[in-house]
């Protein structure tokens, strides 16, 4: 047992904890880092001047402090703001602390307005953990909780870069119903009120009495550093809580490959096809004012995609699947089972010629950090092959993937829509309304999901698992009533996956809908992934004494107010 | 003769529930008040010499008309049974609309009462899932009646709640 794992057993143990030391200064760092170059920005011409010499211009702040004999009082009140800040950041960060029990995380912070944010265990959607580029030098990251619901998410920002990974790993297993074998460990270690910076270091024997083997962080600073370069450059997935290898590699080469081809590049080639000859013919060179911005944005966006899936990996953890991201900022994703509720396998038009995939899923939570973060957390592989497609469903649908599914799956991305491939399809009379994908439009049931198989240019095929299902609807309208069709919409959390089948035979979209209603309330109860590696006994107590809201946001303090981002 | 038309569909095998016809009145006066803020625009539209004043006030009536035509029959349109394991919900004429929610998929039920809904002794009883478009609310249920189905569904949901 490392030092790392009883810090770790330590943070779990039920008691309030504080972050990272640096956690104030890595919140606050752009804000100072602003106000720093505005600082320089206005002393510039000042600094200039006291290098090369020259006259002090009179409207100059400095020099109108200093003949006013103001100078000293500015700088005082400079200090005392800067002192103000320091203590600022000092007091928030011992308001900042958490705590993870049996059932909840909970978060408590905030100097004048006390926000507490409370996430159940049971409803652990997910547990992200970031890497931001500064944050990374200074060894830290940020852990973020999802619990179902938009914007419900316990953050614990920042962490140290090694306990992160451990107490990602203790709230996985609290939260997966392994409490007995918990029990006796915590037990082993005293509850002492340590800060996370300073357990580390404490060579306390642990429960099996042998001597901890952390490194002696006596300030020695060559020590620091190679221990930041270390975490800096070690893989992404942690090695002893994860097979080593990821399922999926993407090579750079067909990363840049599938950005190249997407949508994106075509609209920029139309613009620069037909942009062109106009402006050249017509003469009019300032028409390209305004395009050039958009061309240097974009590439911009094309580096920023490729940065971001660089290094992507994929494995299965006994807590789940796990999902590394980015090069420099990096983000890693981990999913327990049974927290995904929607599945897409699609093609954009040009992916077709190399034969490429991409997959992307619906989760209860949300990431509302940056727009990019939150992405990459629903893109769960962004480019593939048809074999990589097929090793990451089996990872994260594993009791879906077998013999008879792997052909479905397969007729499901790459069928033309045969009278007898496996799927129920559309009939001809739709065609009116899908001119050229209602040959692919279609449907197969599985004993534990729904595949919806669409799109005959852009091809998608949707997977839900039934346990997933929340409602299902059946609808149709005027024109589809006179062609005797219906649609079928299998209700799931909101996410960025579509899974409405549109143009099924009436009759077959009355029993369909039947079908879907019978096996979602069967998968009641066979669905027992809410903790996954509960026994029985304690599923039973679990279900009779459940009961509240998720994430739930309790603000005391007059003015409700959000938590701070 | 094949028809034109074809049947509205149907689930085989629900005896649909119906909401009060009282429901009718309400719905009534919503598109009365409906029609009197168009009619309003339309006017004040001709007061300032608009030349498709006219055309708002006079589609503003027409289309309000044929819908309070419609009503007794968007009403009776509107039915739920209380299935073995779900609750099934229908909506709509022309545009139809069918909904099956596991009861152990339910997170709330909720009970809300507009004015004149409450002067009649009508309330409406909304579903929420996890899943933000199942979108069922059953309008103009007799108030004891709304209480008991509430009581009934949150006891359905507590023995059959599942996870997410």
């Amino acid at each position: 047992m490392t030092s790392a794992v009883r810090a770790a057993e330590q943070l779990t143990d039920g008691d309030w904890h504080r972050l990272h030391p640096a956690t104030p200064l890595l919140k606050g760092g752009i804000a100072l880092l602003a106000i720093a170059g505005v600082l320089i920005a206005n002393l510039r011409e000042r600094i200039i001047e006291g290098f090369f010499g020259g006259g002090p211009s009179d409207d100059d702040p400095i020099s109108l402090l200093y003949d006013n004999g103001l100078l000293g009082w500015a700088l005082l009140i400079l200090l005392g703001g800067v002192l103000l800040t320091m203590v600022g950041f000092y007091v928030s960060w011992r308001m900042h602390e958490f705590r993870v029990t049996d059932e909840v995380v909970e978060v408590r912070s905030g100097i004048l307005f006390r926000t507490n944010r409370k996430g159940r265990l049971d409803r652990i959607q997910g547990i992200n953990i970031m890497r931001p580029f500064v944050a990374r030098l200074f060894g830290a990251a940020k852990l973020e909780v999802n619990v179902a619901g938009q914007n419900a998410n316990v953050q614990l920002s920042y962490l140290r870069s090694k306990d992160a990974d451990t107490l990602r790993r203790e709230i996985l297993l609290l939260a997966s119903g392994k409490r007995a074998e918990r029990a006796g460990v915590s037990a082993g270690v005293p509850a002492t009120d340590a800060t996370l910076h300073g357990t580390r270091g404490v060579s306390a024997p642990d429960g099996t009495g042998q001597p901890a083997d952390g490194h002696p962080a006596e300030g020695h600073r060559t020590a620091f550093l190679e221990e930041r370069a270390r975490e800096f450059l070690s893989p992404e997935l942690d090695p002893d809580a994860a097979p080593p290898e990821s399922v999926v590699t993407i090579p750079v080469g067909r990363l840049i490959g599938s950005i190249l081809l997407s949508g994106f590049t075509i609209a920029i080639l139309l613009v620069i096809l037909v942009g062109i000859p106009i402006v050249v013919a017509t003469g009019s060179y300032w028409l390209l004012l305004p395009v050039l911005p958009g061309l240097i944005g974009s590439i911009g966006f094309y580096v920023s995609r490729v940065m971001r899936s660089l290094r992507y990996s994929i494995a299965g953890t006994p807590d789940g699947i796990r999902v590394g991201y980015g090069l420099l900022s990096t983000s890693n994703d981990t999913l327990p089972p049974g927290r995904i509720h929607a599945v897409e396998v699609h093609q954009p038009l040009l992916w077709r010629i190399p034969g490429w995939w991409s997959i992307r899923i619906t989760k209860a939570s949300s990431s509302v950090g940056q727009s990019a973060a939150a992405q990459a957390s629903s893109e769960l592989l962004p480019v593939g092959t048809l074999g990589d497609v097929a090793r990451v469903l089996g990872l994260i649908l594993p009791e879906f993937v077998g013999e008879t599914s792997t052909s479905l799956i397969r007729t499901g991305m790459l069928g033309r829509g045969a009278p007898d491939d496996g799927f129920v399809n559309a009939p001809r009379r739709g065609r009116i309304l899908r001119p050229l994908s209602w040959r692919r439009t279609g449907f197969a049931i599985d004993p534990t999901a729904l595949l919806l198989r669409t799109g005959a240019v852009w091809r998608h095929l949707v997977i839900v698992p039934h346990a997933r299902l929340q409602s299902i609807a059946l609808k149709q309208g005027p024109l589809e009533r006179a062609l005797r069709i219906a649609r079928v919409h299998a209700h799931t959390v909101a996410g960025p996956v579509n899974s409405e089948l549109p143009g099924v035979d009436r009759e077959v979209a009355v029993q369909l809908y039947l079908d879907l209603a019978a096996s979602a309330a069967q998968s009641d109860r066979t669905d027992r992934t809410h903790r996954w590696n509960a026994g029985a006994a304690e599923l039973i107590a679990e279900f009779e004494g459940s009961a509240g809201a998720d994430g739930e946001v309790v603000t005391d303090g007059a003015p409700s107010r959000e938590e701070p981002r | 003769m094949r028809r034109i038309v074809s049947r509205s569909t149907e689930l085989p095998a629900i005896e649909w529930r119906r909401v009060s016809p009282k429901l009718v009145g309400v719905e009534l006066v919503g598109t009365l008040i409906s029609a009197l803020l168009f009619a309003a625009v339309g006017g004040f539209l001709i007061y300032l010499d608009v030349w498709f004043g006219w055309l708002i006030l006079v589609a503003a009536v027409v289309l309000h008309a044929v819908m309070a035509v419609l009503t007794p029959r968007r009403v009776r349109s509107i039915g739920y049974q209380l299935r073995e394991d779900d609750l099934v919900f229908r909506r709509g004429i022309m545009w139809q609309r069918f909904v099956a929610v596991p009861y152990g998929r339910m997170q709330l039920v909720d009970i809300t009462r507009g004015p004149l809904a409450r002067s009649l002794g009508l309330a409406d009883l909304k579903l929420v899932t996890a899943a933000a478009v199942t979108n069922v609310s059953i309008p103009g249920l007799a108030m004891s009646d709304a209480d008991d189905l509430r009581d009934r569904l949150v006891e359905l949901a507590e023995t059959r709640r599942a996870g997410l």
